[in-house]
């Protein structure tokens, strides 16, 4: 047992430092947890006085609160379902074509807006997406007034949706289409002897060899439900579109942060981290059960 | 593959490419804009007469981002956060996977490490604990505030030694056979064969330093501390107030642009040190998804 201990110190004294840090930084904040049940008070710290539930029957007695958990599921499952048609569709159109450089140009485009952070992104929507931007005054062209994309509750979601599967699907072409590079070409062979044209070769071995990556793609993806995009919505809500475009995490800062109401932010983090890692954790279990994943 | 030469193929293709370059031209054109804008003398930007190419000509608004705001000194905290953030990232990220990347038997406890650093990927304390150990170490205001919350990417790590796993033991075994101990099996036998794993995950670790904002906000009281995603976040909100706090040695220059010809040069100018490593960030980040995908 000792010699085994010295032969191995070196592995733990290498582990050492990442432990510490993450104890620090990811561990010690599940104890800070506590003071979703306390009435916190900056002076008091952790000994702030106990209240017990009360913090959480107060976000749920809130009728805005409901608005933003519907708000983020909305948002997130029209972003995850974009995200998944937007990119499969994207890649078999790419898969058609033959000329490499051609078909590697297409993916260098549609890959760059996914570096650039939602900061520099919002930048550009904001000049865009403004009254007398390019979108709307191409609109004008074909008579169609000025449309407030950022400033309309009932538009403001779905810009949110759009965008986000704009950023977005360049990454997910990529991982579609190493999956059609691995489709056995004797396949499509067989396929032309009997008589198959190319959209019945689509339809009928295609698609569903590339169905497992749809699926665990899929599944991965409802982990993240509850995150509807905090970096995109923040930077492009106003409170003109709260009633429509508030979603969880953006509320937690907002009421936890900029209004200082601590023990409620966290309150309500508290719920979406429960849920959140449920999700996750299904989600993971699924996609090995399904497809066969496994992340370690 | 074996192609058909009919007519109705020949028109898909035609249709497919006309397609494909439109899809491709919708995520590259927002960017082309956003430069004519940045290039345009506000008169033209106002008017909504700036398309892809820039209307009576003027670098006003880059001089203004040059000269005015706290450009260059954001800039700079970015560099900084970005270098030492990866740095600290790649070292945590090697002196992590190594140990973990052994079988049970030749590290005690492995798998409750590994649990420990699990946890972490799927539950978090949030957002309020976690800004208030962050102020408790009195990080605030520091550099470190940047990085050490995030000092270890997990995901990274089990890239790295799932990777780690792949190489044939064959080669570690020999080394120590040869009387090398695990520091020196680690700097001399993996480090030169981890290269390109380290490169991929070097740069995701590049991206997310570069692009993050939201942890600058909250963590720096003083904007002078601001990375620059940061500080562009900032001008999202308010530029004009920004224009008006940084004196009247600008007044003149302000009377000649307006806030999008600004907020467009500092967009764009925010967006260059990601499109320049853009070419090697492609090709990494595809072998990235391939070495995530390693099974353990």
């Amino acid at each position: 047992m000792l010699r085994k201990w010295k032969q191995q110190r070196a592995y733990h004294l290498m582990l050492i430092p990442s432990l510490v840090l993450v104890f620090i930084f990811s561990y010690i904040p599940f104890y800070g947890l506590i003071i979703a049940f306390q009435k916190y008070n900056p002076g008091l710290g952790f000994n702030s006085p106990w209240v017990g539930w009360d913090n959480f029957t107060h976000i749920f007695n809130q009728p805005n609160f409901v608005r933003t958990i519907w708000n983020t599921l909305y948002m997130s499952v029209f972003k995850i379902i974009g995200g998944i048609i937007v990119p499969v569709i994207f890649a078999l159109l790419l898969n058609e074509v033959l000329h490499s450089g051609i078909k590697r140009t297409f993916q260098t485009l549609v890959y760059i807006p996914n570096f650039l952070s939602w900061v520099i992104m919002a930048g550009i929507m904001l000049d865009i997406l403004s009254s007398d931007g390019i979108i709307n005054t191409f609109l004008g062209v074909f008579g169609i007034a000025p449309i407030s994309f950022l400033g309309t509750p009932s538009i403001f979601p779905w810009t949110m949706i759009v965008s986000d599967i704009w950023k977005g699907f360049g990454f997910g072409t990529v991982v579609y289409l190493a999956a059609l590079t691995s489709i056995d070409p004797g396949l499509y062979e067989a396929a032309v002897i009997d008589g198959a044209k190319r959209w019945k070769q689509t339809i009928y071995i295609t698609l569903p060899l590339l169905m497992p990556t749809i699926v665990l793609m899929t599944v991965l993806s409802l982990g993240n439900v509850l995150n509807a995009g905090f970096d995109q919505i923040y930077n492009l809500y106003s409170p003109v579109v709260y009633q429509t475009g508030d979603i969880i995490d953006t509320y937690v800062y907002r009421l936890g942060i900029q209004q200082a109401q601590y023990s409620i932010g966290t309150a309500v983090g508290l719920f979406k981290s429960i849920i959140s890692s449920v999700l996750v954790a299904v989600s993971y279990i699924l996609a090995y059960r399904v497809a066969g994943y496994r992340i370690f | 593959m074996i192609y058909d030469k009919s007519l109705s193929r020949r028109v898909f293709l035609i249709l497919n490419y006309f397609i494909l370059l439109l899809i491709s031209l919708l995520c590259i054109l927002p960017f082309i804009n956003l430069l004519a804008v940045s290039f345009s003398s506000s008169a033209a930007v106002s008017a909504g007469s700036v398309t892809f190419w820039p209307v009576e000509f003027t670098t006003k608004a880059y001089e203004f981002a040059l000269t005015g705001g706290s450009f260059f000194s954001s800039l700079w905290v970015a560099i900084q956060r970005t270098v030492i953030g990866t740095l600290v990232n790649l070292v945590l990220i090697v002196l992590t996977a190594y140990p973990l990347s052994k079988s049970k038997q030749k590290l005690m406890g492995r798998n409750i490490y590994m649990g420990f650093f699990i946890v972490t990927m799927l539950f978090s304390g949030g957002l309020i604990p976690t800004y208030l150990v962050v102020v408790k170490m009195g990080l605030i205001d520091s550099i470190w505030s940047l990085i050490l919350p995030g000092a270890l990417p997990v995901f990274s790590m089990i890239i790295l030694m799932n990777f780690i796993r792949g190489l044939p033991e064959e080669i570690e075994e020999s080394a120590i056979i040869d009387g090398a101990g695990p520091v020196q099996v680690l700097l001399r036998i993996l480090l030169p064969l981890l290269k390109p794993a380290l490169a991929t995950v070097g740069l995701f670790s590049i991206v997310a330093h570069w692009n993050s904002w939201f942890d600058g906000i909250i963590y720096m009281n003083n904007p002078a501390n601001y990375p620059l995603q940061s500080y562009l976040q900032t001008l999202l909100q308010s530029f004009e107030q920004i224009m008006l706090k940084s004196g009247s040695d600008y007044t003149q220059l302000l009377s000649m642009m307006n806030a999008r010809t600004g907020r467009a040069a500092q967009m764009f100018l925010g967006a260059i040190p990601i499109l320049l490593v853009y070419p090697f960030l492609q090709k990494y980040f595809t072998k990235g998804l391939v070495l995530g995908s390693v099974k353990g």
